[in-house]
């Protein structure tokens, strides 16, 4: 019963692009303290299992990974929503969450009783390597011109390291003066940045349902059909899942890609991957609710939560009384497996609810896109907003959607910048620890040294890397995560080309300058090698001919050129909410921006206008009210007090 | 208009306590004698993330909290994370009292950049109004077969190289390092992990060889170590007696606290600036480490509902068993104990806070600057 509040909780705010787990478990948390144990746990667990399924709405309708289990589904989910085949991809995507997720839970039930000395294999070296090969995985995503992807996600690592060093604390690319800078910024603003904006503000600028025919091609039958057909592709992603899910310190970031690069690597025809491959799909949303069970191992077992929401969970064992360790999977075994089995219970609620509702959901892209923009534009917002409370979220926030709109101009891969930028903290700061760790270990004797940084277990990894590099060299060309893209004028790539280097030179210019070697290290040598990169394109931009596939750009293509709208305009109107937001305060911003935008730019009548408006705004303020949620303040805000939500 | 004279307060930064002085009569004036919360929601807001103890101190106390104020208000608690919690700190301090409704939970991280002149703190603890103070302790443990050297003196264990994974020199690691550097011990840190729970796997990883935990940790995760023969505790930080003095932390009463150890051991003195530094961020740190707030302005009639509050909880015949797991055994105070709490934690004498400034300078080339 409890569960299925806490399916419908979990449902109700997955589907909330930058929300997630963490801002679901806060709004019962307080409900939490006084419940028997098995409601208790029930409602948390519901709400926890099914934020991975739901998120796959806003992946697949909108292009906005919802949260970061599901960045990879974008890339083929989109697509095929694009298509029209929205209710197929959702379906398909549901079907492998439901199968990844009993397959974690059954994996889980044997595995917690002896998982503690296999976890505890996975030392330092071994999670650098999980990470490199997770990197390696830009390879296949690189796109038509491999330097290129490498260029991209040299430069999502060097986005990652803004603001204060894991190790010393050293500031990068930031002041004091700018503490907003000191903390980096967040994979919501960034994910949200590079996939979401780019392709609301395209979709905006033509003025037509997301279904490029307007209607729904394949129904949800279809897409149930393929999950079976590529079963085994599924099996084999939820055991990659449950495997980096175990692994506590590796979190959720990189489990998506490694699915979605093994689903290419092994695919047969990979022609379709990037612009609607079914596969895409059921790859990461496999791996994805199976790395939830295998979650619970770390957590359980050891009381160290795996990420912000299992923290958040591990907080309300508490306060039913329990407190997860190893002595709750001696004493409270019960306990344990009521978790364990919740998990696959709700697994199974969700996603067939999920399934249920798909095809009327997938209507949402047969809608004239210019009536769901502002609306999307008004989340975006507020999700960005609760990464860091700040008016420089917003600002972050159109900063970054400007580097991705440009990134998806030229071609450059946004996959790959993501997964640089995803990586950098773990990639940083591993290496510097196992450095460190090895370090030390070899002035005790070369042998204990040798015996930790050349494991059997990193032996493997290390293997499989080398594999996917390979792989994904090979066949890089052949896969276009970006899809088609024409060739336009050599000016505007070279422009955009100069800025990318004039920031490399002045971060790597900027990381020089730190004292500390631990801090400087990583810095210096990413922008370094993606300096290089940038040099190499630069040569070759140069001498080669204005048709060369390094030109590309997505202006001169067809569906740019027939755009109802310019970019500049279009960009504008997101520009002008968050302008006002500044001065108004957010909640007041977007009545304007809504009736503004809806009866300029859509030409509604008026009585349509206001009602969508008012639907609109009410909406946004009942989450946030339920949620505890605030609005970004804005200069009105200083000097008049005004209730919430306005104030 | 109240809010037009704030901002040109903020601006005028050097006039602060004047007014202080005046919006606090303003708010003074403006409250009921006693505080009715019926139907309110208070806002708990701690300047951490999700994880971390901070926010299980929190969560513990809320929904006890809600139960104890006048009319049962829902109490929620609200995160605020960034720059190493001064974000929410720095908000805290714009604050100002208004109907009950905003508490602030600071912690050892936040006074930490306080004592030590970082430069984004613009907070000002004595402007606040604290109405409860929670104390930890710490303990420090090693893999067994080092811990055979180890006989109640560290002159055993100079010549060991050893690795802690830590979370920064600046942080609540700092009490430990400088601890393990006065016996003499080599102890070279693996910084960047992200909590003490990560310092505790490579504890069992064997990646570290020395490791430390608070109270709470320590009892739930460490001890079943211990049980095993994996782990061996060395030494406790101690606590505070009501003369200030350390003694024997009451939760490991037959474990030597690092004064005995640093008493015993060769070239290690408990007098002088180095000891006098290491117990002022001690005491910051643990036994003053985790304190709640009201904001600046809040009239007695306040401060007095939520004093009664916290004491109504602390009271419960049940407070013992349920804060044993979640808290430890350690002291929850109100009132004029909390105060004598918050003195000791956010007044540390320049002396010591130069010396601290100065070791990580040299040692770990941090400077905040």
């Amino acid at each position: 019963m409890f569960l299925i509040l806490g399916v419908l909780l979990g449902l109700s705010v997955g589907v909330f692009p930058g929300l997630g787990g963490i801002a679901g478990l806060s709004l019962v948390l307080p409900f939490i303290y006084g419940m028997d144990p098995v409601s208790g746990l029930a409602l948390m667990v519901g709400l926890i299992a099914v934020i991975p399924t739901s998120d796959t709405f806003a992946s697949v309708l909108m292009g906005i990974p919802g949260s970061s289990a599901s960045q990879a589904t974008v890339l083929d989910g989109f697509p095929l929503a694009k298509k029209g085949e929205a209710a197929r991809a959702l379906s398909a995507a549901f079907a492998s969450s439901l199968f990844g997720g009993l397959f974690g839970a059954t994996i889980l039930t044997f595995f917690i009783l002896i998982a503690r000395p296999l976890v505890l294999a996975f030392g330092l070296p071994e999670m650098l390597m999980i990470t490199i090969l997770g990197l390696s995985m830009v390879a296949i995503l690189a796109g038509r011109i491999p330097i290129k992807g490498v260029a991209a996600a040299g430069l999502g690592l060097m986005v990652g390291t803004i603001g204060e060093a894991g190790a010393g604390g050293s500031l990068r690319m930031s002041t004091y003066d700018l503490p907003y800078l000191i903390d980096g910024l967040t994979l919501v603003i960034v994910g949200l940045g590079i996939f979401a904006i780019p392709e609301i503000v395209a979709l905006l600028r033509q003025d037509r349902a997301i279904s490029r025919s307007g209607g729904l091609g394949a129904g949800w039958l279809d897409g149930i059909r393929d999950w079976w057909a590529n079963l085994f592709l599924s099996f084999r992603c939820s055991v990659i899942g449950v495997i980096v899910g175990v692994i506590p310190g590796l979190g959720g970031s990189v489990v998506d890609w490694i699915a979605y690069g093994h689903t290419v690597q092994l695919a047969k025809d990979k022609s379709r991957f990037g612009s609607g491959d079914i596969r895409g799909v059921i790859g990461p949303e496999s791996s994805n609710n199976a790395k939830e069970g295998g979650g619970l191992v770390p957590t359980l077992i050891f009381g160290i939560p795996g990420s912000g929401s299992m923290a958040v969970f591990l907080g309300g064992l508490a306060l039913l009384g329990y407190d997860a360790g190893p002595q709750m999977i001696r004493n409270d075994l019960d306990v344990t497996y009521t978790i364990v089995w919740s998990l696959a219970l709700a697994n199974v609620f969700g996603a067939g609810l999920c399934i249920v509702f798909s095809s009327a959901i997938a209507r949402l892209t047969t809608i004239r896109f210019t009536l769901l923009g502002p609306f999307l534009f008004m989340m975006i917002s507020f999700a960005a907003f609760q990464s860091r409370q700040s008016l420089g979220d917003l600002v972050a926030l159109f900063a970054v959607g400007l580097l991705g709109i440009f990134l998806r101009r030229f071609d450059w891969s946004r996959p790959a910048f993501l997964i640089g930028f995803v990586l950098s903290h773990q990639a940083e700061n591993f290496s510097n620890m196992a450095n460190q760790v090895a370090g030390a270990k070899f002035r005790r004797s070369f042998e204990t040294g040798f015996d930790y940084i050349a494991s059997p277990i990193v032996l493997v990894i290390l293997a499989l890397t080398v594999a996917s590099i390979i792989i994904g060299v090979r066949q890089a060309r052949q896969i276009l995560p970006e899809g088609d893209v024409p060739v336009g004028r050599k000016r505007a790539p070279l422009i955009f080309l100069l800025v990318v280097t004039a920031y490399l030179m002045v971060a790597w210019v900027n990381a020089m300058m730190i004292d500390l070697m631990s801090d400087k290290i990583f810095p210096v040598t990413v922008s370094s090698i993606t300096l290089v990169c940038c040099l190499l394109l630069l040569i070759r931009m140069i001498r080669a001919p204005e048709t060369d596939a390094i030109f590309t750009d997505r202006a001169a293509g067809h569906d740019e050129t027939e755009a109802a709208h310019g970019l500049w305009s279009t960009l504008s109107w997101f520009a002008g909410l968050l302008l006002l937001s500044s001065l108004l305060g957010f909640v007041l911003a977007l009545s304007i921006f809504l009736v503004s935008f809806l009866r300029l730019r859509a030409g509604l009548g008026w009585a349509r206008v206001l009602i969508m408006s008012a639907a609109g705004v009410a909406f946004i303020t009942t989450m946030a009210g339920m949620l505890h949620r605030d609005f970004p303040p804005g200069l009105l805000q200083e000097f008049v007090k005004l209730p919430w939500p306005l104030g | 208009m109240k809010n037009i004279k704030t901002a040109t307060c903020r601006a005028a930064a050097s006039l602060a306590v004047m007014c202080l002085g005046a919006t606090g009569f303003a708010a003074a004036a403006a409250a009921q004698d006693s505080l009715d919360l019926t139907g309110e929601t208070v806002e708990f807001v701690i300047p951490f993330s999700e994880s971390g103890g901070s926010a299980k101190w929190a969560n513990f106390y809320a929904p006890l909290l809600s139960e104890a104020l006048p009319g049962k208000p829902t109490v929620v608690v609200k995160y605020m994370p960034g720059a190493g919690s001064t974000k929410g700190a720095n908000w805290f301090q714009q604050q100002e009292y208004e109907d009950g409704t905003v508490i602030f939970g600071s912690s050892g991280s936040t006074q930490f950049p306080y004592l030590l002149g970082d430069p984004r703190v613009k907070y000002e603890y004595g402007d606040w109004n604290v109405v409860l103070a929670s104390g930890t302790g710490g303990v420090a443990y090693l893999p067994p077969d080092i811990a055979k050297k180890f006989d109640g003196d560290a002159d055993g264990l100079k010549g060991i190289d050893f690795i802690y994974g830590s979370q920064g020199a600046t942080r609540l690691d700092l009490v430990p390092l400088l601890a393990w550097e006065m016996l003499g011990m080599k102890v070279e840190p693996v910084f960047g992990i992200k909590g003490r729970g990560d310092g505790r796997l490579m504890f069992e990883r064997g990646e570290a060889s020395i490791d430390y935990q608070t109270s709470s940790a320590y009892l739930k995760g460490v001890v079943p170590l211990v049980d095993q023969g994996l782990a061996v505790p060395m030494m406790s930080w101690g606590a505070l007696d009501a003369d200030g003095n350390i003694v024997r932390d009451p939760t490991f009463p037959d474990m030597p606290t690092f004064k005995e150890v640093c008493e015993a051991t060769k070239g290690c003195k408990t007098s002088g600036d180095a000891w006098s530094a290491w117990k002022a961020f001690f005491i910051a740190g643990f036994p003053a480490q985790k304190m709640v707030f009201l904001p600046k302005g809040a009239p007695d009639a306040a401060i007095a509902t939520y004093k009664k509050a916290f004491d109504d909880v602390i009271a419960r015949s049940d407070f013992p068993k349920l804060s044993a797991a979640t808290l430890g055994l350690y002291p929850q105070m109100t009132g004029a104990q909390a105060k004598a709490t918050l003195k000791l934690g956010t007044e540390v004498p320049l002396e010591a806070k130069a010396f601290v400034k100065n070791w990580l300078k040299e040692r770990y080339g941090v400077s905040l600057k």
